[in-house]
């Protein structure tokens, strides 16, 4: 009999605790996917933010870490730089990444550093509540921003992708979504090139993926998904950055 | 055996190479940089990695990465530096990642200045960071010592697996003495939690989150029985004139020699004066406080800072003694400045 | 012989700490403890420098003192900060081509010697502190001079054969010095 469907070897057999509609465990499973097919699990090491991430070595069937708060880029730079043959990754939420991280990550790229980055967009702060992130759009209502997110107050939302991609050690730079399968399947495309781009040693990768948070939107699952494509895509537009050859 | 001469930084790096430190990530400050200026001239000569971090905490948490991998690693920084690093180092001190931290200390609070002090004795001996931990810290008083005490300090660090802090004054990092290089002979430890890639073997991790409660307090008592085992088996200090001394300095680092020559000076006019110099200062050395009392009436603490050190003088001897202090800061303090603090206390003493 | 400390100190790029280094190496070279303490930091990149030598027979407990016995000053500024801070009795080496006032305490033994200008004439302007501390050493016997002359090829070790000639050339015309005016 052949097999068409199963568990990636790289998740463990463990209930994901995130919210009805959140798209966590899809982009969980096609990373997991692409370590299999990549045959990387015994050689992976990944890093968790914090965030709802923070729990994700619960999932990953692979040696992990647990960062603080925007440390993973810094952490996984001392990883790489002792097993240079191994694939290092860090799995980053707005905040973590763009905010309080926003030294460690801007630095990492610019080393060059041979880490690859999942950086999950949800404009949002889930695991504390719903509070206001750096990539909050504009008049998005947030516990810290209940009139809406006003520039004159707040600036603007950062587009991470574009602006990691103007650094020289940047070597592969992408952002997808996961609000269809038609994109959970390119955006595992992106994954996958990500880590080619590590694994033959080009520099610092980064797939930033369009993600939802249901919970803390104030949205059902197919609402969630619909403001991906309505909303969040019209700002952080979709595509490769950056792909160094 | 041939002696040469180093700078205390420069012996403290060379040190930690003869150890088989495998990578060093800084920021630079005064007065430290010199190890850092080092490690990247050598480093590279054995595939080690030097890295210049874009902050004081990139570096802390790439020493978070690079020793979860099992390999001997290092940061050096001064007084405002490594209160940048402290979140790191309380992440490394729950994840029970062993490292070697240097504080080649200044003067504080803010930025303070670059001349030698001992002001951080309390960052370094309570933690420093948030959670209840310990951090274990080596004083050294010359330059050998520098370099001797970064070869014990990894072997410390990996026997049980905590970061260790070695803390000197600013000035014990800049100064020249002759030295004698020790043969890079260290104990190495298996490190079988060490997060490399999990061929033929379980998945490890290395996490600091213990949301359940009963898992955290188990976490905290973990952390409390390997506390309180480096205390019953750690504690170092070096006695000097102190088998039947009434009046007792004790000095650590630099300040400790000083002292010295005080006491020396003292028993020459017939003050029967001893010191006694903490090596750890975590674990401070209270059982030899609590011996010098037997005969010491008094115990003055000699510190570069506005008093510190003699609040765990104060504990050790719970009422058994007196206990003064002498401070100054941003100055090492004379022998002769000392002799006469000396000699003022045993007068109003009446020894 | 019993602890000897001595300060030099001068404007940073006097070669003030390279001074006090040669004279450590030295008295290391003939078996002697020492230690090397600058002056670091700020005070380095914009005004005097500073360093204390500490030779002694015998193990060293104190590196550091606020009040040598003597020192060895290569300007102005220095000889205001440290004049007071010599012991009683003390020993001032002055460089009286940049120091324009004499020192004002009575108490103190004080040997002049214009340093700047002797490199002048010997045509090397970056030979003064090497000047200066040839003639210290021959004056204190601090470390052997005789001695010290065989040690140059180990202290300098690294740097090319001319700039060691020059470096002696300088250390031998502040022997010469010391022996004609002191």
């Amino acid at each position: 009999m052949k097999v068409v469907a199963k568990r990636p070897e790289s998740l463990y057999y463990k209930k994901f605790h995130y919210c009805p509609g959140c798209t966590h465990g899809i982009i969980h499973r096609i990373i997991a996917e692409c370590i299999d097919e990549m045959e990387l699990r015994e050689k992976t090491i990944g890093v968790c933010p914090v965030g709802c991430g923070v729990l994700a070595y619960e999932y990953f069937n692979c040696d992990m870490l647990e960062a603080a708060h925007g440390r993973a880029p810094a952490i996984a730079t001392g990883i790489k730089r002792m097993l240079q043959d191994n694939f290092v990754f860090t799995y980053q939420g707005d905040g973590d990444l763009a905010s309080i991280g926003m030294a460690e990550i801007v630095h990492a790229s610019a080393r060059g550093e041979n880490i690859t980055v999942i950086f999950i967009n949800n404009t949002i702060y889930g695991m504390t509540g719903g509070q206001m992130a750096p990539t909050t759009l504009i008049g998005q209502v947030t516990t810290t921003s209940p009139y809406g997110r006003r520039p004159e107050l707040t600036g603007y939302p950062i587009r991470m992708a574009e602006l990691l991609a103007t650094n020289e050690g940047s070597a592969y730079i992408c952002r997808t979504s996961v609000h269809n399968p038609a994109h959970v399947l390119k955006t595992k495309k992106a994954i996958k090139k990500a880590i080619q781009t590590q694994m033959e040693k080009k520099g610092f990768s980064m797939v930033e993926i369009l993600s939802t948070c249901p919970t803390n939107w104030g949205m059902n699952p197919i609402e969630a998904l619909e403001r991906v494509e309505r909303e969040m895509i019209p700002y952080f537009p979709l595509g490769e950055f950056k792909v160094k050859e | 055996m041939e002696k040469v001469l180093m700078k205390g930084n420069e012996a403290l790096a060379e040190g930690a190479l003869r150890a088989g430190c495998k990578a060093y990530f800084g920021y630079p400050i005064t007065p430290s940089s010199e190890i850092a200026e080092y490690m990247a001239r050598k480093l590279p000569d054995s595939d080690g990695v030097f890295l210049q971090a874009e902050s004081e905490i990139a570096a802390i948490n790439m020493v978070y990465g690079a020793a979860s991998t099992g390999a001997r690693v290092m940061t050096a920084s001064s007084g405002p530096g490594i209160s940048l690093k402290q979140e790191g180092i309380s992440y490394i001190a729950e994840a029970e990642l062993p490292c070697l931290i240097i504080n080649i200390s200044r003067g504080g609070p803010g930025l303070g200045g670059i001349q030698p002090a001992q002001s951080d004795y309390f960052q370094a001996t309570r933690g420093g960071g948030h959670g209840d931990y310990h951090v274990m810290v080596l004083a050294p008083a010359s330059v050998q010592e520098m370099m001797d005490f970064a070869i014990e300090g990894f072997e410390l660090a990996d026997k049980y697996r905590i970061p260790v802090m070695i803390m000197a004054e600013g000035t014990l990092g800049q100064m020249m003495e002759p030295i004698i290089l020790r043969e890079p002979v260290t104990k190495f430890y298996d490190k079988p939690w060490a997060t490399t890639g999990c061929k033929g073997r379980k998945p490890n991790v290395i996490t600091t989150l213990h949301l359940p409660p009963e898992e955290l307090e188990q976490r905290n008592k973990h952390l409390k029985n390997k506390y309180d085992e480096i205390k019953s088996k750690e504690k170092r200090a070096e006695a000097f004139m102190v088998e039947d001394a009434e009046l007792v300095l004790v000095a650590f680092g630099l300040m400790s020699r000083v002292a010295k020559k005080a006491v020396i000076e003292a028993r020459k006019n017939g003050i029967k004066a001893g010191l006694i110099r903490p090596i750890t200062l975590w674990p401070f050395p209270d059982q030899h406080i609590i011996e010098a009392a037997e005969t010491a009436k008094i115990f003055v603490s000699l510190e570069i800072n506005m008093g510190q050190m003699v609040e765990d003088i104060k504990l050790a001897l719970n009422g058994r003694a007196k206990a003064d202090f002498y401070g100054r800061i941003g100055v090492i303090p004379n022998p002769e400045e000392i002799t006469k603090v000396v000699f003022g206390i045993a007068e109003r003493e009446g020894l | 012989m019993a602890e000897k400390q001595v300060l030099f100190a001068g404007f940073g790029g006097q070669g003030v700490l390279s001074m006090g280094q040669f004279l450590t190496h030295a008295a290391l070279s003939a078996g002697k403890h020492v230690s090397w303490v600058p002056s670091y930091g700020a005070e380095m990149r914009g005004g005097t420098a500073n360093c204390l030598v500490t030779i002694s027979d015998e193990e060293i407990s104190s590196p550091v003192t606020e009040n040598p016995l003597m020192a060895v000053i290569l300007n102005r500024p220095s000889l205001d900060k440290f004049e007071n801070k010599i012991k009683p009795n003390g020993t001032l080496v002055v460089n009286s081509s940049l120091v324009d006032r004499e020192p004002e305490r009575d108490d103190l033994k004080i040997l002049k010697i214009p340093v700047n200008k002797l490199a002048d004439e010997l045509g090397n302007p970056r030979g003064a502190n090497m000047i200066l501390l040839g003639a210290y050493m021959e004056k204190t016997q601090v470390v052997e001079v005789e001695r010290t002359l065989e040690y140059f090829d180990v202290i300098f070790k690294g740097k090319k054969e001319e700039i060691i000639q020059k470096n002696k050339e300088a250390f031998l015309a502040g022997i010469e010095y010391a022996r004609r005016h002191w």
